[in-house]
């Protein structure tokens, strides 16, 4: 063994035997999915009906929920960060709810409150005629509510760490509030706001329990990816492995391109 | 966004218009600090504000610029309140229109050296295209055409601060705050710096306040000088003034310079008032002003050998005890300030009326002109 | 007691050694998770063994039981009575949708009963080899549940193509949703549901809720609900039936248990549970 070369801040060589079977723990049931599949028979399952639907369900709805994740949540995170108001604490715990509140229930809660008979949603029928449940918006806000903390704890994070020093000596050249943030604040800001993205979007596409519970479960309509492997799991396993084929494709493809495009913009800041 | 009159520092810019000075009583008071400093600074006037640590150099700038508001007392710019806290007044960083060079510079890391000394116009409303069109005059000014397109990241210290003078000055300010703006620099890069500094400060019409805590620089760039400890003004003045009569130990350690006027030609230096001295910068011709710290200074009871140039007689004149040091003045000439310690003193048995002999290391001497 | 590690589509049983050696088990488990990468060619052999404690042998231990959803309450009465008449028995439940049971069963779920709603998924656990033959003990037929305040008016089976109305029943590889399917087909009525829950107590869950204005659900679901629901009736002749079949499973490790309580589901005590629920003579 060379005694030359490795760094004193490098892990003790001991540290690789946990390491490795974490490695196993996490790998193995994807090597098993990969090894599993019907691969004879994919391109048929991947190609019907219910397939496409489901990833096109899966991918519209994931990028909707991010989207509304990034336009209410970033400035919910900026005050979380920044502004002093009563309740602000009660107010971060709030984000952390649906972190730890089992998906199922949390589609429950979203019954209640925006369902038929719900708090709120009772008088969405009777002035506007707008449902949300059974419907596809309903399946974006099942995944916005699951996967929108993401953004906000990763932002919010990011906001108080940023040396607010440049943000100083933007407004001594002229800068409002407003442009300061637009300007110097957000492009600081990017990492995390991709980094915080991509969670959001991977943890909505994988949502099932929410959306079951408060969407309900219809292909075309309301049944995304995870659902439909659900369900296949029921009928025909073989078209539920060739199913979870296609979200994990998805997922390490987003994960992949976006990393890219962060790495690029950390490089070039 | 609406301002007064803007004053034009680009030379051959628009005809000058209205200047204003700034003026007030910086009151701020804070949990185990306080300060409280009457400042005015007239047009054109570089002020040089001096302190220990912790002594509110920073939070003055600071409370100026608005960063920071007053607890008590009043700013004006010219005419216009900029913030007074009994009328309730406070008029917002981002509409004072001064400019401030901050010690660690606070570039835009992800955008262009061009970019950033535009920063000021665009954030005032210009395009993108115009803003640049105001912004490159300035890095013609400064030197800095060549790197218009680098970024933050790729600029040495010494570029970084002309590039932060730059964006500061592009918003035509109508006063100038600069907060240690050579501290960052290493030595070499700060001599340069720093004389390219004084010219700049000298074509800027409006008020500036320089913030250091390094006695040469604000001797080189300030017309005046506030020395403050503890929150409070504790001497002010024309920069030799002071220096020469140092009003506290603090001062006095700190300023008390031997401050000599003369003529160099190639090294040597004749003395206004008698004596020639020897300097290391060979480069430095005409009326010069030499620097020499009392510690460079050498004591001794008779001629001394050894390889110091300057070497030359005199007689004390006076001696001070200053914290745990004696500063002995001796007419030479040239007369000067030596300190040695109370041991050194009575070892020699010196006492008012003595001969002595004093000599100065060639390198020791600090010239530059004045 | 010999036992091999045995490994099948999805994975792979833990060995069935004897209770009385704990320790030999968990080593032979413990190489099955290390072997189990090395022996992806899959093998399909499952042993079969004996059944640990024979069908002669004493009732005493515990026993798992996977059942339809809409056996909740009534297998629960009935494993409380079980559980009476032999004190130290303990009946543990899992109810859900009998093909998701049945895909449990499949890759090795350690259960010693099943009770399906419907023969066809009681026929593929018997294909798979997991049962050896099974007997019928029930019979339920469906209802329409609607919400106890309704908004929307369903008085029978025709409303429930109204284009306003909305409906939700089982995804279709449910007994449950088969059976709505069939009812529909059946009455030639074109209903689109707007959504296929996972199970019958889901079906319910939002008829309750009032999300949906009517659930395609079995009679003794209704009568479960203990009028949080209003049920339609279905005229006897329009209506769809469904057997459920009960069997112990062959490689269970205490058979004699099990068999007794399929035993008991099948008495007049058990019948009586069940007719009580709602449920219909097989």
């Amino acid at each position: 063994m060379s005694r030359r070369g490795r760094p004193i801040t490098s892990p003790p060589r001991i540290v690789a035997i946990p390491a490795v079977i974490a490695l196993l723990f996490l790998g193995l049931p994807i090597v098993g999915l990969l090894l599993r599949a019907p691969w004879s028979n994919l391109g048929a399952v991947l190609t019907s009906r219910t397939s496409l639907d489901a990833l096109r369900l899966s991918l519209v709805t994931a990028t909707a929920a991010t989207m509304v994740a990034f336009v209410i949540g970033v400035p919910l995170a900026w005050m979380l960060a920044r502004a002093q108001f009563p309740g602000r604490r009660l107010a971060r715990a709030l984000v952390t709810v649906p972190l730890v509140l089992p998906p199922v229930v949390g589609g429950i809660a979203l019954l209640l409150a925006f369902g038929r008979r719900g708090i709120v949603g009772q008088y969405f029928e009777s002035c506007c005629g707008v449902t949300l449940a059974f419907t596809t918006p309903g399946v974006v806000v099942a995944e916005a509510f699951v996967a929108m903390p993401f953004l906000i704890i990763t932002v919010e994070g990011a906001l108080r760490v940023l040396d607010a020093r440049v943000e100083e000596a933007a407004a001594t050249l002229g800068a409002g509030r407003l442009t300061i943030f637009r300007r110097v604040t957000l492009p600081l800001l990017a990492p995390a706001l991709v980094a915080g993205g991509v969670l959001t979007f991977a943890r909505a596409l994988g949502e099932f329990g929410a959306t079951i519970t408060f969407a309900g479960n219809l292909p075309g309509v309301t049944q995304t990816l995870p659902l439909a492997v659900y369900v296949g799991l029921e009928g025909d396993p073989s078209e539920a492995v060739a199913l979870s084929l296609i979200l994990l494709a998805v997922s390490v493809g987003a994960l992949v391109l976006l990393r890219d495009r962060w790495l690029r913009t950390g490089a070039s800041a | 966004m609406t301002r007064a009159m803007p004053v034009p520092s680009v030379p051959g810019g628009r005809a000058p218009a209205e200047t204003f000075g700034l003026s007030g009583r910086i009151g701020v008071e804070r949990e185990g600090f306080s300060l409280d400093v009457a400042l005015d600074v007239e047009p054109g006037e570089v002020v040089g504000v001096l302190g220990p640590n912790g002594a509110g150099k920073s939070t003055l700038l600071r409370a100026i610029c608005g960063l920071v508001p007053l607890t008590h007392g009043r700013i004006m710019l010219g005419d216009a309140v900029l913030d007074d806290p009994e009328a309730d007044v406070m008029m917002p960083v981002n509409r004072r229109g001064i400019g401030v060079v901050f010690q660690e510079y606070r570039l835009f890391e992800h955008v262009s050296v061009l970019d950033n000394v535009a920063f000021g116009p665009r954030s005032a409303g210009s395009s993108r295209a115009a803003a640049r069109l105001v912004a490159h005059p300035w890095l013609d000014r400064l030197g800095l055409a060549d790197l218009a397109q680098r970024k933050p990241s790729q600029l040495s210290g010494g570029q970084a601060q002309r590039v932060a003078l730059a964006r500061a000055l592009a918003c035509n300010p109508m006063a100038l705050l600069l907060d240690e703006p050579l501290a960052a620099l290493d030595a070499s890069t700060r001599l340069e710096v720093r004389s390219e500094l004084r010219d700049h400060l000298r074509d800027f019409a409006g008020p500036t306040i320089v913030v250091t805590h390094d006695a040469i620089d604000a001797l080189v760039l300030a017309d005046r000088i506030v020395v403050i400890e503890d929150g409070l003004i504790t001497q002010q003045g024309q920069a030799l003034e002071v220096a020469r009569r140092p009003a506290t130990d603090y001062v006095a350690r700190l300023l008390g310079l031997n401050l000599l006027r003369g003529h160099a030609i190639d090294g040597e230096v004749t003395v206004d008032g008698g004596g020639l001295l020897h300097v290391a910068d060979r480069s430095v011709f005409g009326g010069v002003l030499v620097a020499i710290r009392p510690n460079a200074i050498l004591l001794h009871a008779d001629r001394p050998d050894g390889s110091a140039r300057n070497v030359w007689t005199g007689t004390v004149d006076g001696i001070e005890v200053i914290g745990d040091r004696v500063r002995v003045t001796v007419v030479g000439p040239p007369t000067v300030m030596v300190d040695v310690t109370s041991g050194a003193i009575a070892e020699l048995h010196l006492a008012r009326g003595d001969r002595v002999w004093l000599s100065a290391k060639a390198t020791e001497l600090e010239v530059y002109r004045g | 007691m010999n036992s091999s590690a045995s490994f099948h589509l999805f994975g792979w049983r833990p060995s069935r050694g004897s209770a009385r050696r704990p320790h030999s088990r968990l080593a032979r488990s413990a190489l099955g998770i290390v072997l189990a990468p090395l022996l992806l060619g899959g093998c399909a052999a499952h042993s079969v063994q004996p059944a640990a404690g024979s069908i002669t042998g004493s009732i005493a231990g515990s026993i798992t039981v996977f059942a339809a959803s809409s056996l909740k309450g009534a297998f629960a009465t009935i494993g409380a009575q079980f559980e009476a008449a032999h004190p130290g028995v303990k009946v543990i439940f899992n109810f859900g949708p009998s093909s998701g049971l049945a895909t449990q069963i499949a890759q090795g779920a350690p259960v010693d009963v099943f009770a399906a709603a419907s023969t066809k998924t009681m026929d593929s656990v018997i294909a798979d080899g997991e049962v050896k033959a099974a007997s019928t003990f029930a019979a339920n037929s469906m209802e329409i549940a609607t919400p106890a305040h309704p908004t929307r008016s369903v008085t029978s089976l025709a409303d429930l193509a109204g284009a306003a109305i909305k409906v939700a029943i089982c995804q279709q590889d449910v007994p449950c949703g088969a059976a709505a399917l069939t009812l529909f087909s059946q009455n030639r009525i074109r209903v689109t549901p707007v959504t296929q829950e996972l199970d019958v107590k889901a079906v319910l869950t939002k008829v309750q809720l009032g999300e949906v204005d009517a659930g395609i659900v079995y009679v003794t679901d209704v009568k479960a609900a203990k009028g949080a629901v209003i049920g339609i009736q279905i005229p006897a002749a329009d209506n769809v039936t469904t057997t459920y079949p009960i069997a112990p499973i062959t490689n269970s490790t205490n058979g004699s248990t099990a068999q007794a309580f399929v035993d008991y589901v099948l008495s007049d005590a058990g019948k009586n549970v069940l007719r009580a629920a709602g449920f219909l003579s097989p």
